[in-house]
């Protein structure tokens, strides 16, 4: 497969756009509507859309459809129990949707069920707005650099006309007056003019190679082709699936994990077809079609998509195989890093590191992971100091804390930026 | 006792030139390049040349990083196995248990990713508690080993399927004729069943158990004394007194884990109640120097045909007989001296030699002094040994006479091990059929029509009961990696049984242990142990004055050679293809890779021509001579140990195998054929004729490297003087570090003569660096001289943790070895006489010093100081100058001159020795730790204080939202030390135990090495206290020393 880069460069801004929105939804949203986001995508998201079906039906409405709201609690807390006890709605739900259980969620309270059935019928009707345009930027600039560039080469060339023209004229004039014409050496033969330009030039090209050997195994924008189609708008996106459901190791592991197929299929039994209003497209511009895509998926985990059940070899086993995703995210080997450490000690966002990965069909590799993108980050990120407790060690800045000498504490003040934090 | 003096090795006691010259160069071998070619370095280089090369360079740069990245992949599982089973990168824990041959260890081995890549103790144990050898932790590496058999064997040709070598053993089992199975100990009670099954099946077959290095004197000896034929348990760990006739029970005897772990109990000694202090006293009396002698109070020594001599006059001293001599002097002395601290009581007397009529004296002397039901358990009795050395010999006479059917063989491998493998090798083709279940070709398998390979412990099912009622459970931790069958399936496949092992195994111990639910936690736990144990005694009736009489009537010739286990190799079996344990520095002589003839230095120079300051110490080439017992000969190289008895020499087994053992097996020669047969059992201690020949071989010994060129760097007190002034090292170290406590224009106010030295202002105003704060975690290790015995563990567990490259023996002999940590073995005393030469362990890792030399002379700083006080080595910056290395005053640092684990990545790129090659491989390669980075060449490597764990420690805490706990993080040495010697933890943290046992329960014994040079160690040590009074080499004040050196 052969990879190449794609420019990418306007993405950093999309980034910072859609952080700030996150942020600004987080701090401003109603409180009960947005809990009740926060939870359905942490718990509802992965089988339920508010809108449409999925792997399990729309959402929207349900306090209405169903008969109490006691009912749908105990539906929540443990649906077996539900169908089990002969209720008919219960049974008829199950049957209609072939059988499938949902997974029961006791720890969620009637509260937060009740939070969830607010939010999911807030949500509009239409597909909701995804595509974060304007945020804090107020519209998108447009790149002058090109109007720019011809303005400033065409004054160039005007000054250049208008100097030999002035020189012809000159000489004109010494000639019609008698007067000697001295003769100067031209300028591409000054020895002045060689020297400068051979030490500019030598400049430039120490630059570029130092620049590009410290480059070398970078891949900034690397978005090669994948196997599948995947498109990471489509799922955490459109469809707002928490990102740790399919990267279950981000939080407890050094790698964030690339989903089994297993998990793919725990949606994928029930959606068999792309019905998204959005066209896939590949970044040439060629249309995907997006149930072929999910086909493919079928293929790699062993999943009969017209009887609707695996296919296993004689000892029971699913006949899957791995699909060989293309890594875009590399690492040196000698370079430590633990997702868990991030996402869960220090609550750092997914898209810090990854970019607007909710509005990427096709990944990339947005930031150029380069020692010094960490350590600047690592000097500038504040730790959860007072939050988590661990940090009660450090008196010295608790104590400068409470005396309003400092207002936070950064990684690199915690010895973050020291060789044998990543390099061992 | 400062002005004791302490050597490493004679050419350092000595001081030759030949060892200054060696100790002040850099490199003990001329660099490569200097004598690659004087052209290159004479050749002037014209301008033109210059800047076509640099042309040329700049241009393959450029070329080379225009290449195109590679595409890597990221292959998920298809099918995820359950979250709660594995969560990829997150390690995983199970609790197993290592078994060989009849030894079996407790032990948690961590997965990562579904591979086992290390072995920890498992403290539940209370058989073990908390103890492990260099072995057990080197087993992962056996398990990824590239001479594994990978497939049954037909007549040395693989076979594809087990039927087709089923099909014909149960043939030749069913075609009648008396069979034999013939297997190590078994401990196992559930494989104990299934052989039972299969003898049921085959009436007439015998189950003989056969052990390389036996017990069977004692056996024999206990059924004798006590009417049974087992070994009973030791409580080392409440003795007062021990008394050991050449029993090795730190190292290598019986269950030396065990009685390691539990004596080291009774060597702790507190500063903090000195007055007060007790400990055990430990007397030697061998003929070799064991790794036990070397750690004894009192040590002397006699030839092993006078141990049944010892034991007498030991015998008649304690129940006030006539006083018996041994012929020695000093031994006599030491037995006067045993006998009244044996009848204070707690007091235990061991014995290593084979011989009934010497163990029946011992167990009238234990008797006597009313061990058994103290120090010595009759109820629960230990299983490791229960071969009996007739059974084997007569097994070996059938075979010969062709009386043999089918013959099965598990775990043994008598035509290596077996005293006359000659006759077995002969005989073994008379066997109607012959299958064996080892894990390789070796010798025996070689010769067997059928080989039907076992698991490897860490891929199956299983259990132990190392002590009665007391058990240990196996369970896998790894899917078999080759097409093997478990030992037990193949035998009840044979025996027509329907079950499998497993059902067997899991029915089995349900119903033993009430229930499933009892039996899982048992596996998780990895034991299961009575609720009360309680130490059962036993009454002597054994004959003492006939066995007196035979052992004092036990000749002995001019010379005679011993033949031991080495720490590194044991029996030998699949241990002689371990590349960490071959390369594992022997405790006591320091040597790698080979076997040799420990030789006294008084018989070396004097007899066999082995010039101190020539052949034996400086120069690697050391003289071969021919060791002949009876008609049998093997011819080894002289390695000089000082401790020796004058007449004894000691060869080490496992050595000399053959090569489809494995490539790392080959070196040395095989000393089994030394081992006599006496009618009863083997004999490990033979009269010998030794034969100078005038052929020289090379042992890569490490002793001198890394020297300190004499600084002294060791604390080393008598309990009597401890107890008088516990503050001697304090008001020592005060003496010498006093003055540099203060500015000398700030004038100096004179301390409370009873206070500690201020280390703090030590710190601040002995530099003119400034002092740079540790605000969170401040790491720091002690390391208790006392209770380290120099067993190897740590070193072995160091280089398992943090994937230190093997780098085979011709590496070593440029003292090029790569051990992070690496263990210094001292002597003093007067090395022509045995009885003085005391022994000091101390275990060496780099420092962590707050004011590291080594850092301010890194021209890149590769390496550099972290805030909570590590010495941080960042490799991918390193350039290789070795400057740090050179300023190292410890000499901790070690350079990486091959890229030794990817050394297959091109071909026709091995070493030129050949034996660490096999462990460039796929396979072999699945033993590194993934969270360490795999050096290369080129770049300094040292010590890291297992920064990978405490980083993971941190994190944990982290999560879990709290101050790291105490404890949480621990090296990988820490946790193999049997003897728990390492403390390690937060010095910042004042609940902490390092901060205790520096500051407060322990400050009277605190010393860092080489202190005066204010290189501010993170690493301290707790001075050595011996239970003599004999101070056997002082100083030149002594008078021993200025008689003999």
């Amino acid at each position: 497969m052969s990879l190449y880069f794609r420019s990418k460069s306007f993405f950093r801004q999309v980034t910072f756009c859609a952080l700030a929105l996150i942020f600004t939804l987080i701090s401003v949203g109603s409180a009960s509507a947005q809990d009740g986001k926060a939870l359905f995508q942490a718990n509802c998201a992965s089988c339920h859309n508010p809108i449409k079906d999925a792997t399990g039906p729309a959402l929207k409405g349900v306090d209405k459809r169903v008969p109490s709201k006691d009912w749908l609690h105990n539906w929540v807390h443990g649906s077996a129990k539900v169908i089990a006890s002969g209720d008919k709605y219960a049974n008829d739900l199950y049957n209609k949707w072939n059988k499938t259980a949902m997974t029961a969620f006791p720890n969620l309270t009637t509260q937060e069920i009740d939070a969830i059935v607010t939010y999911v019928n807030s949500v509009p009707d239409k597909k909701p707005e995804t595509t974060p345009t304007g945020g804090g930027g107020g519209g998108e600039e447009k790149d002058n650099t090109w109007l720019y560039t011809i303005i400033t080469l065409g004054l160039a060339l005007l000054i250049f006309i208008l100097t030999r023209v002035n020189k012809t004229l000159n000489k004109v004039a010494n000639d019609k007056q008698g007067l000697p014409t001295k003769n100067e050496t031209p300028l591409f033969r000054s020895k002045v003019t060689i020297a400068i330009v051979s030490i500019i030039l030598m400049c430039l090209a120490g630059y570029w190679i130092v620049n590009g050997a410290v480059n070398t195994g970078r891949q900034q924008n690397y978005m090669p082709k994948q196997p599948i189609f995947y498109s990471h708008k489509v799922h955490a996106g459109v469809n707002q699936i928490n990102c740790l459901y399919c990267h279950a190791g981000a939080e407890k592991s050094r790698q964030a994990m690339i989903p089994s197929t297993n998990v793919c299929m725990n949606c994928h039994k029930q959606i068999s077809e792309y019905t998204g209003e959005e066209k896939l497209v590949t970044y040439e511009g060629k249309e995907v079609n997006g149930t072929e895509e999910i086909h493919k998926l079928y293929k790699a985990a062993g999943w009969d998509a017209e009887k609707k059940q695996y296919i296993r070899d004689a000892a029971g086993n699913i006949k899957a195989t791995p699909i060989e995703w293309i890594k875009i995210h590399n690492l040196p080997d000698h370079v430590y890093f633990n997702h868990s450490q991030h996402v869960a000690v220090g609550k750092v966002q997914c898209q810090s590191c990854h970019g607007a990965i909710q509005e990427m069909d096709e990944v990339h590799q947005a930031s150029d992971l380069s020692m010094g993108w960490c350590i600047n980050c690592h000097r500038q990120t504040a730790v959860q100091f007072k939050e988590n407790d661990y940090y009660s060690i450090f008196q010295k800045y608790h104590d400068e804390i409470k005396s309003g000498k400092r207002e936070k504490v950064t990684e690199a003040e915690l010895g973050g930026t020291e060789c044998q934090k990543c390099h061992y | 006792m400062s002005q004791k003096q302490y050597w490493k090795g004679l050419e350092e006691l000595e001081q030759t030139p030949e060892h200054q010259q060696i100790i002040e160069n850099e490199f003990q071998n001329d660099l490569p390049v200097l004598g690659l070619s004087d052209k290159l370095l004479d050749a002037t280089t014209p301008r033109r040349d210059f800047l076509k090369f640099l042309g040329f360079s700049t241009l393959a740069a450029t070329v080379a990083a225009s290449c195109e990245m590679p595409v890597r992949k990221a292959i998920p599982y298809a099918i995820r196995p359950d979250a709660e089973l594995l969560t990829p990168s997150v390690p995983n824990y199970y609790a197993s248990t290592f078994v060989d041959n009849g030894e079996s260890v407790s032990v948690i081995v961590k997965t990562r990713d579904g591979r086992p890549i290390m072995i920890e103790p498992n403290t539940l144990s209370t058989v073990t508690k908390g103890g492990i050898n260099a072995r057990v932790i080197a087993a992962t590496l056996s398990l990824y080993d590239k001479a594994r058999l990978r497939q049954p064997y037909v007549s040395g040709k693989s076979v594809d399927t087990f039927e087709k070598v089923d099909t014909p053993i149960a043939q030749a089992l069913s075609s009648g004729g008396a069979h034999y199975l013939v297997t190590g100990s078994i401990v196992s009670p559930t494989t104990k069943d299934v052989i039972n099954r299969f003898l049921a099946k085959y009436p007439g077959a015998k189950h003989i158990q056969y052990d390389p290095v036996s017990y069977s004197g004692m056996l024999l000896a206990n059924e004798m004394s006590y009417g049974k034929r087992a070994l009973p348990g030791y409580h080392f760990d409440k003795v007062q007194t021990v008394f050991s006739i050449g029993a090795d029970f730190l190292g290598s005897w019986l269950s030396a884990v065990e009685y390691s772990a539990a004596f080291t109990t009774t060597r702790k000694v507190l500063g903090k109640d000195a007055k007060n202090a007790v400990m055990s006293k430990h007397y030697q009396v061998e003929g070799m120097m064991s790794l036990t002698g070397a750690n004894a109070d009192e040590r002397a020594t006699c030839k092993p045909s006078e141990y049944g001599k010892v034991a007498a006059a030991l015998y008649r001293a304690i129940t006030g007989g006539a006083a018996v001599s041994t012929g020695s002097a000093n031994v006599d002395k030491l037995v006067k001296a045993a006998a009244a601290d044996l009848k204070k009581g707690n007091g235990l007397v061991v014995c290593g030699s084979n011989d009934v009529n010497v163990q029946v004296i011992v167990n009238a002397i234990n008797s006597a002094i009313g061990a058994n039901g103290t120090t010595i358990d009759w109820s629960a009795t230990t299983n490791a040994k229960q071969g009996i050395d007739g059974d084997m010999v007569s097994f070996v006479n059938a075979l010969d006479a062709g009386q043999v059917g089918t013959v099965l063989f598990h775990g043994v491998n008598p035509a290596y091990d077996y005293f006359d493998s000659e006759k077995f090798k002969k005989a073994l083709p008379k066997a109607k059929a012959s299958v064996s279940f080892n894990d390789r070709m070796d010798e025996t398998t070689q010769l067997c029509t059928y080989a039907v390979p076992d698991h490897h412990w860490l891929e199956s099912w299983g259990d132990a009961e190392p002590r009665v009622g007391y058990y240990s459970f196996i369970q896998p931790t790894i899917a078999p990696l080759f097409k093997t069958r478990a030992f037990q399936d193949s035998l009840l496949k044979w025996s027509g049984a329907s079950e499998a092992y497993h059902d067997i195994y899991n029915q089995f111990w349900v119903s033993k242990l009430g229930g499933q639910a009892n039996f899982d936690k048992a596996l998780q736990d990895g034991v299961a142990e009575p609720a009360t144990p309680a130490i059962g005694g036993a009454s002597f009736s054994g004959n003492v004055e006939d066995a007196i009489a035979k052992a004092s009537a036990k000749k002995g010739g001019k010379y005679e050679v011993i033949v031991y286990e080495s720490l590194g190799l044991g029996y030998g079996g699949a241990w002689s293809n371990n590349p960490w344990l071959q390369e594992m520095p022997d405790p006591v002589t320091k040597a790698t890779w080979d076997n040799f003839v420990c030789m006294s230095p008084k018989t070396a120079k004097e007899q066999f021509d082995a010039e101190l300051t020539g052949i034996n110490q400086v120069v690697r080439e050391k003289r071969i001579v021919k060791v002949k017992v009876g008609n049998k000969e093997v011819a080894l190289p002289i390695v000089v140990v000082p401790g020796m008895h004058n007449d004894v020499i000691a060869v080490a087994v496992g050595y000399g195998r053959d090569i489809k053992v494995g490539r790392a097996s080959v070196n040395g020669k095989n000393t089994y054929p030394l081992v006599t047969f006496n009618g009863q059992t083997f004999d490990y201690a033979n009269e010998a004729a030794i034969e100078k020949t005038s052929d020289l071989y090379p042992i890569a010994i490490t002793q001198t490297h890394h020297s300190y060129e004499d600084r002294p760097i060791l604390r080393e007190y008598t309990l009597a003087s401890f107890k008088e002034n516990p503050r001697e090292l304090i008001e020592e170290r005060k003496k010498e570090l006093e003055h540099y406590t203060h500015l000398h224009w700030e004038g100096h106010h004179p301390e409370d003569p009873n206070g500690d030295l201020d280390e703090k202002a030590f710190e601040k105003n002995g530099t003119m660096y400034p002092v740079h704060e540790k605000p969170g975690i401040k790491w720091g290790m002690s390391i208790d001289l006392n209770t380290c015995t120099g067993c190897a563990a740590c070193v072995v567990a160091c280089q398992a943790e943090n994937n230190i490259s093997v780098v085979g023996k011709h590496e070593v002999l440029k003292s090029q070895e790569m051990s992070w940590l690496r263990i210094d073995r001292y002597f003093s005393g007067n090395p022509a006489d045995p009885d003085s030469i005391q022994a000091v362990f101390q275990p060496v890792m780099c420092q962590h010093c707050d004011n590291a030399p080594c850092e301010n002379v890194c021209p890149v700083s590769a390496t550099n100081h972290s805030s909570e006080g590590l010495n941080q080595m960042a490799y991918n910056r390193c350039i290789g100058t070795k400057y740090c290395a050179n300023n190292c005053p410890y000499k901790v640092r070690r350079f990486n001159w091959f890229d030794f684990n990817g050394a297959d990545s091109f071909a026709d790129n091995l070493y030129e020795d050949g034996q660490r090659d096999d462990i460039n491989d796929d396979l072999t390669r699945m033993v590194l730790n993934p969270d360490v980075t795999v050096r290369s060449r080129g770049v300094m490597e040292k010590c890291s204080f297992c920064v990978q764990r405490l980083q993971d420690a941190k994190l944990v805490a982290k999560k879990e939202g709290h101050p790291m706990k105490d404890g949480a993080a621990k090296t990988a040495c820490q946790v193999a030390c049997a003897s728990n010697c390492i403390t390690f933890g937060n010095v910042n943290d004042k609940e902490s135990e390092i901060y205790k046992v520096r500051y407060e329960d322990n400050k009277e014994r605190v010393f860092y090495m080489l202190e005066q040079l204010h290189v501010l160690p993170n690493v301290n040590y707790l001075s050595k206290i011996r239970n003599t009074n004999a101070i056997v080499a002082g100083g030149e004040t002594d008078e021993m020393y200025k008689q003999h050196i």
